[in-house]
């Protein structure tokens, strides 16, 4: 295990855990301020990968893909939430589970119909391909930093928004307490539009980014969905500070368990046991971690308080 | 928990839907030499495995209030047992099936336990990712063809006899454990267990104050249905003689509350009815357009939009 091979697969985990908090940051959100399981979330994520490629076919620039990608990605939000999300507010989890689940099924195929079922690809931008050198015998791909540095630049100005502007005070003040603040003259319902909207364009944001370095497919984002689920889970249900140590936690432990778990139980195992073992545990080991967490916290490491 | 409620099947419908049912499904096979026999006779199996897995559901779903997203890992447990007994020359389904129901019981028991202590959303999610954990799982079974899955060079035995391997006889053994499923999940709705377990979904609190321990009976009921479900696991393995971690993906297990929903849940005889019009509709629908989720996605958030009863409610209304 060299050092080369740790920091590379940290950095790895690193970009894991910033697609999965820029996705999971707007699941959180619309979960505790609305009190809304959104399924649906996981195919936004793969919308803003097809609106990058659509884009950047249309204008041949990758500049220029991604913040049209983004105004896209929030005018889709604020239709959804407009057409169909708003009616479900009030029903209960069950419904809405199925209404979105009913909506992951139309985004997908509704994809293959007009895409075509074969995978699409993204080019790295000219400017941004290549590799840098960060130490000796270790070069990593600059693409991928720039998106961990986009990632990170996107958190830090959701917590600025969320700690420090009237806005964010009251997603804040509607996550503890909706009537109360819906009772104060604010115009909660315009509030939770523009809620759902910045979460349907930062999961966007994560497909956009993502989309060259993946194949963009239908399907793409049913996974991270479940990964963006035990993340919120884990930091505690409506907490951006909770999602964000989650999702490096969640990226980072899912990473460097399948690059070192097999190699951990070297130590301790048969080599031939080891190889048997270790892929099962790794594959395992996040959500292992999610049970541990809840059973000593049930409410997630960064509850938010509640008086409802 | 938010309970899900139901409305109060009338007892009428409750009696005449699952008796059509059943004696529909009795008769398939004879209706079948008319036509493409063995696909209708492989369709009807089919529809009847997943109607044991969706009653099991409804059980926990509708009586319970339990919003497990996560059942179609049973169906891969259960499916897994009787692959891997079979692998091994232990096929036979008096050794095979209790295996498969014994290990989707384990597997209930320890992941309701954890599972159980959340309320709400939480517990939505933790079922879903519990299901994804050993779905991830199956993907590493190198030995049992791991993401691609094993295919099973013969259908189990009972007692010896190769009973399962012509279609009309595994058929109307689909069917006997149906009826014997729901007979027994029917019972179990009306004893004192399942009167406690619907009143929880109602008001837990009051359940506590009353001194029922809440907790253990969710945890019993989703034991049961957990087991349940992984008999259907077992026939589906042996229907599709194929196994393979897709078995428990978690869009499987949305379509499982889907039927449930579906056909009108906390009935049972919802559940057995979604089953059939779920798979129904997905085989009409797929024959038209390979794009047949366009249509079905709309559909499933119409009937959601429109309000709760499913099938059930809606033959309940016309009554009334």
């Amino acid at each position: 295990m060299s050092t080369t091979l740790l920091v590379v697969q940290v950095l790895n985990g690193l970009q894991l855990g910033i697609l999965l908090f820029l996705i999971a940051a707007g699941l959180t959100l619309v979960f505790g301020v609305m009190d809304f399981v959104n399924l649906a979330h996981g195919v936004q994520y793969m919308l803003g990968a097809y609106l990058a490629v659509l884009f950047w076919r249309l204008t041949g620039s990758f500049a220029a893909a991604i913040p049209l990608t983004l105004l896209a990605a929030f005018a889709i939000g604020l239709f959804l939430e407009l057409a169909i999300f708003r009616r479900l507010y009030a029903r209960d989890h069950l419904d809405q589970v199925l209404a979105t689940f009913g909506l992951i099924l139309i985004l997908n195929d509704g994809v293959k119909a007009l895409f075509g079922s074969a995978p699409l690809s993204l080019p790295i931008p000219d400017a941004l391909s290549g590799s840098v050198r960060i130490m000796d015998g270790l070069v990593y791909p600059f693409y991928r930093l720039v998106l961990i540095a986009a990632g990170l630049a996107v958190a830090a100005g959701l917590a600025l928004l969320v700690s420090r502007t009237r806005a964010g005070m009251l997603v804040r003040a509607g996550a503890s307490d909706a009537p109360m603040v819906s009772a104060l003259g604010v115009d909660i319902g315009r509030l939770f539009s523009l809620v759902f909207a910045l979460g349907a364009m930062l999961a966007a944001f994560a497909g956009a980014m993502a989309a060259p370095l993946l194949s963009v497919e239908s399907g793409m984002g049913d996974n991270l969905l479940v990964l963006a689920f035990v993340v919120i889970v884990i930091g505690g249900i409506g907490s951006i500070r909770g999602a964000f140590i989650a999702s490096l936690i969640v990226g980072l432990v899912d990473t460097l368990g399948r690059s070192f778990a097999t190699d951990l139980l070297k130590l301790a195992l048969s080599p031939s046991a080891a190889n048997q073992a270790g892929p099962a545990i790794a594959s395992m080991a996040i959500y292992i971690l999610m049970a541990a967490i809840l059973f000593v916290r049930p409410a997630g490491l960064f509850p938010l308080s509640r008086t409802a | 928990m938010t309970g899900p409620s139901r409305q109060s099947p009338s007892r009428a419908v409750a009696i005449a839907v699952p008796l059509l049912i059943f004696a529909a499904l009795a008769l398939l096979p004879l209706a079948a030499g008319f036509g493409p026999k063995s696909y209708i006779l492989s369709l009807g199996a089919r529809v009847m495995i997943f109607a044991i897995a969706a009653i099991s559901l409804d059980l926990i779903l509708g009586y319970g209030g339990m919003v497990s997203f996560g059942h179609a890992a049973f169906l891969g447990i259960g499916g897994y047992a009787a692959g891997m007994l079979i692998d091994g020359g232990r096929g036979d389904m008096l050794i095979a099936l209790p295996v498969a129901m014994l290990a989707s019981a384990i597997f209930a028991a320890a992941t309701g336990y954890v599972s159980i202590r959340t309320k709400g959303v939480a517990f939505i999610m933790i079922t879903l990712a519990f299901a994804q954990m050993i779905y991830f799982f199956a993907n590493t079974l190198s030995a049992y063809g791991g993401s691609d899955g094993m295919t099973l060079y013969a259908r189990s035995t009972l007692a010896g006899m190769p009973l399962l391997k012509g279609e009309t006889a595994f058929y109307y053994v689909v069917l006997a454990l149906l009826l014997a499923a729901f007979l027994a999940c029917r019972s179990l709705v009306a004893s004192p267990f399942g009167r406690a377990l619907s009143a929880i979904r109602q008001n837990p609190a009051r359940m506590a104050a009353m001194g029922y321990d809440v907790d253990r009976i969710r945890l019993v009921a989703y034991t049961l249905s957990g087991t349940l479900c992984g008999v259907a696991g077992f026939l589906l393995a042996n229907q599709a003689e194929f196994v393979s971690p897709s078995y428990m993906a978690w869009q499987r297990s949305g379509e499982l509350i889907a039927m449930v929903v579906l056909g009108g849940m906390g009935t049972l005889h919802g559940a057995l009815l979604g089953a059939v019009a779920f798979l129904a509709l997905e085989e009409i629908l797929a024959d038209l357009t390979p794009y047949w989720r366009l249509v079905f996605g709309p559909l499933l958030i119409l009937v959601v939009l429109a309000g709760r009863g499913g099938l059930v409610g809606l033959l309940d209304r016309r009554r009334g």
